[in-house]
């Protein structure tokens, strides 16, 4: 059980290039962080620098409130799922998950070794491989042979490189919420890598968001999703993705290329002096104008567009909107969509309807938007103009509360299992 | 597609039984003849009238005895000795080009290259003044440094290509359960290397073995002359008699170390062991 800090912790590489530039993160006993970001961000290099396999170029690391910086991986006592598994290919599947058990000489009898691995392998399901090599399994099994070598030694932290990656989605299902459970139930302190949207949202107590090694914003899940810092938190969380459109400002009216929407008074102020500004629409935020409840109607404002397509899901369905932006937005689109590892922002809006309505694509339809919570973004910076601190933080306090009962709870069966 | 499959079988199994045939009948023929009595050798025929092993007895225990037992000495000491110095240096260089980043390191392979490809017979001419000059002329250490310019070259090409196929980070994930870092090196990384580090010294071994022009140019008496030299000098029985019987029995006895050497370390030469560690 462990505590770790992240102080201003910056990796450069030989040739400059700062991988990870001045993070810091106070991870506590016991939480189970989430680092997500497009490919090449620094994620594997921040968690690398965790385990001691990445020499700090500056800032300091605590575990437990001591300097790590100079220890040796192995003196950090910490258990790593590295993004490739890095299995030993020379040893079976047990002899692989027994390793880091047989490094410490003496301290495991050969029986409590044979106990140790056979409870982590029927955890995995890999009871029926142990005596096969690493090279005969599939890409899964190995995935799972290499959480077993993390999993079987009492670790003061995990880190885990999207060790779910190679996974079909029926096995990666199974496997989040193994590991969820394990992670609660043994209240080990853990940070994870991911590119899966849904691994970052129901998996940790807290997300980090990194781009090009910064640090944007460190949160709950909901608070990411409702009160992004900024455009490029906003735009990577949630999938489908949050919509930006640009629009003027003028007397509490949004003008934008599908019509003009009002707001209340107070995002109007938080915006002032702007002179374009873009909205940042969640598809869910739009709904079929007939199935709106009376109640909700006032709340948000209604316009005609023409969808160009939808798609039935089932549960829902998605329309399209094409809009004409100027070139100058346009540019920042597309700037933004590189950041976020898109092709293209394609000047595209998605919308969320419900799974009965009757609208479909090639004819205007009425539509309503939630004002409420939509947000604005300074096209300049990126920056957030309506984001509510203390909304946000009441969110992730929130998380915090019902995380610290689930871990009670979890704690408690084991209590009386046992 | 199961048509196919047999038709495919059946040319691969035509090919390699030509392939066999080709690289194994100058053996058996050299068998053959080894059993053949000297009247017999002329005859004509493959297979000898009568086996006798009469050029076998004339090479190890006849009067070919002294020549024959004597180079086979030299000829297992001097290549063993050059292949350990080969193998170790090598490993070396090797895994520091495999795993370093230094300047010059295209310049030292380079180099290897060139030394390899320097042929062996303009090199002989000055190496024997060289020798005769500083004393290494008929010794055993005049052959082993020439034989390692030989084996030294390949030997470090063929490390350093198995090297980079090594998947070092499993080095970092020992590193992480808790190895040392020669635990991490010891446990995970040799089992890993020793393959190539055998395949390499047989390969090695094989050409400091089969090597004749030094052989026969840097030695002069039985001090330190290898076999595939000790061949040229053995006379038949009688001046007009050839002695290709005795010198087929030696060739047979001389192959014997070396089938030897592939059937012992036969299980450490399987290649594909690195497969499964990393994904891709
Ligand atoms: N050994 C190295 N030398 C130089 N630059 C490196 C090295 N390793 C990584 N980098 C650079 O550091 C940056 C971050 O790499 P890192 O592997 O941490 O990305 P990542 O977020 O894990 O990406 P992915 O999601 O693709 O795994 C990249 O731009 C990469 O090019
Ligand atoms: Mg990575």
């Amino acid at each position: 059980m462990a505590s770790i800090t992240l102080k201003n912790l910056v990796k450069q590489y030989g040739d400059g290039y700062p991988a990870v530039n001045n993070v810091s993160i106070d991870i506590a006993d016991g939480e189970f962080i989430i680092l997500v970001g497009p490919s090449g961000c620094g994620k594997s290099t921040l968690l690398r620098m965790i385990v001691g396999l990445e020499d700090i170029t500056s800032g300091d690391l605590l575990i437990n409130g001591e300097r790590v910086n100079e220890k040796a991986p192995r003196d950090r006592n910490l258990a790593m799922v590295f993004q490739n598994y890095a299995l030993y290919p020379h040893l079976t599947v047990f002899e692989n998950i027994a390793f880091p058990l047989r490094l410490g000489k003496g301290k495991h009898t050969e029986d409590e070794i044979k106990r140790l691995v056979t409870d982590a392998a029927r955890t995995l399901e890999l009871t029926d491989h142990l005596e096969r090599k690493p090279g005969n399994l599939s890409g899964g099994q190995r995935q799972r042979v290499a959480m077993g070598r993390a999993i079987v030694r009492h670790a003061d932290a995990f880190l885990f490189d999207e060790p779910l990656s190679n996974l079909d989605a029926k096995l990666r299902g199974q496997m989040r919420s193994e590991i969820s459970q394990m992670q609660r139930r043994l209240g080990v302190t853990s940070v994870y890598v991911t590119h899966d949207q849904t691994e970052a949202m129901t998996l940790g107590d807290r997300v980090a968001v990194l781009k090009k090694g910064v640090l944007q914003q460190i949160a709950s899940p909901r608070e990411l999703y409702e009160q992004p810092v900024n455009l490029f938190v906003a735009g990577f969380i949630g999938s489908p993705s949050m919509n930006f459109l640009p629009a003027t400002l003028e007397g509490g009216v949004l003008k934008t290329a599908i019509g003009n929407i009002g707001i209340s008074v107070d995002k109007a102020t938080a915006a002032e002096g702007k002179r374009v500004v873009l909205v940042g629409v969640r598809p869910e935020y739009f709904e079929d104008a007939s199935m709106v409840d009376d109640a909700k109607r006032p709340h948000g404002s209604t316009f005609t567009a023409e969808l160009t397509h939808t798609e039935w899901l089932g549960n829902e369905q998605y329309g399209y909107i094409n809009f004409d932006p100027d070139p100058e937005v346009r540019s920042l689109l597309d700037s933004l969509a590189r950041d976020m590892d898109a092709d293209e922002l394609r000047p595209q809006i998605v919308v969320t309807l419900d799974a009965a309505s009757r609208i479909r694509g090639g004819r205007p339809a009425e539509l309503w938007l939630d004002t409420r919570r939509l947000h604005l973004f300074d096209p300049e910076t990126g920056e957030n103009l309506t984001r509510d601190a203390e909304a946000g933080a009441a969110l992730t306090e929130e998380a915090n509360t019902a995380r610290a009962e689930e871990i009670a709870n979890a704690r408690g069966r084991e209590g009386a299992n046992a | 597609m199961k048509g196919s499959r047999t038709k495919e079988r059946v040319v691969w199994t035509v090919i390699s039984i030509f392939v066999l045939v080709y690289a194994l009948f100058p053996v058996a023929s050299i068998l053959a003849t080894s059993f053949k009595e000297p009247s017999d050798l002329t005859s004509g025929k493959f297979l000898p009238t009568n086996w006798s092993g009469v050029n076998y007895e004339e090479i190890l225990v006849g009067d070919a005895q002294g020549l024959f037992l004597s180079s086979l000495w030299n000829s297992i000491g001097i290549a063993l000795i050059a292949t350990f110095i080969a193998v170790v240096l090598a490993t070396l260089c090797a895994y520091a080009i495999a795993r370093l980043d230094f300047p010059g390191k295209k310049l030292i392979l380079t180099t290897a290259l060139a030394v390899s490809i320097f042929p062996v017979i303009s090199i002989v001419t000055p190496l024997f003044n060289l020798w005769r000059t500083i004393g290494l002329y008929d010794t055993w250490p005049g052959l082993i440094i020439p034989y390692l310019s030989l084996t030294l070259p390949i030997s470090i090409w063929t490390l350093a290509a198995f090297f980079r196929q090594i998947p070092w980070e499993l080095e970092q994930a020992a590193q992480v359960d808790g190895a040392t870092t020669w635990q991490a090196f010891r446990k995970a990384i040799v089992p890993l290397a020793a393959p190539g580090v055998f395949t390499t010294a047989i390969i090695a071994f094989f050409i400091a073995w089969n090597d004749f022009v030094y052989g026969i140019s840097l030695t002069s008496t039985e001090a330190a002359r290898p076999v595939p030299a000790a061949l040229a000098f053995f006379t038949g029985a009688s001046q007009f008699e050839a002695p290709v019987g005795a010198i087929s029995a030696a060739a047979i006895i001389v192959t014997i170390p070396i089938v030897l050497l592939v059937l012992l370390f036969q299980r450490q030469i399987v290649s594909g062991l690195t497969q499964g560690a990393v994904k891709g």
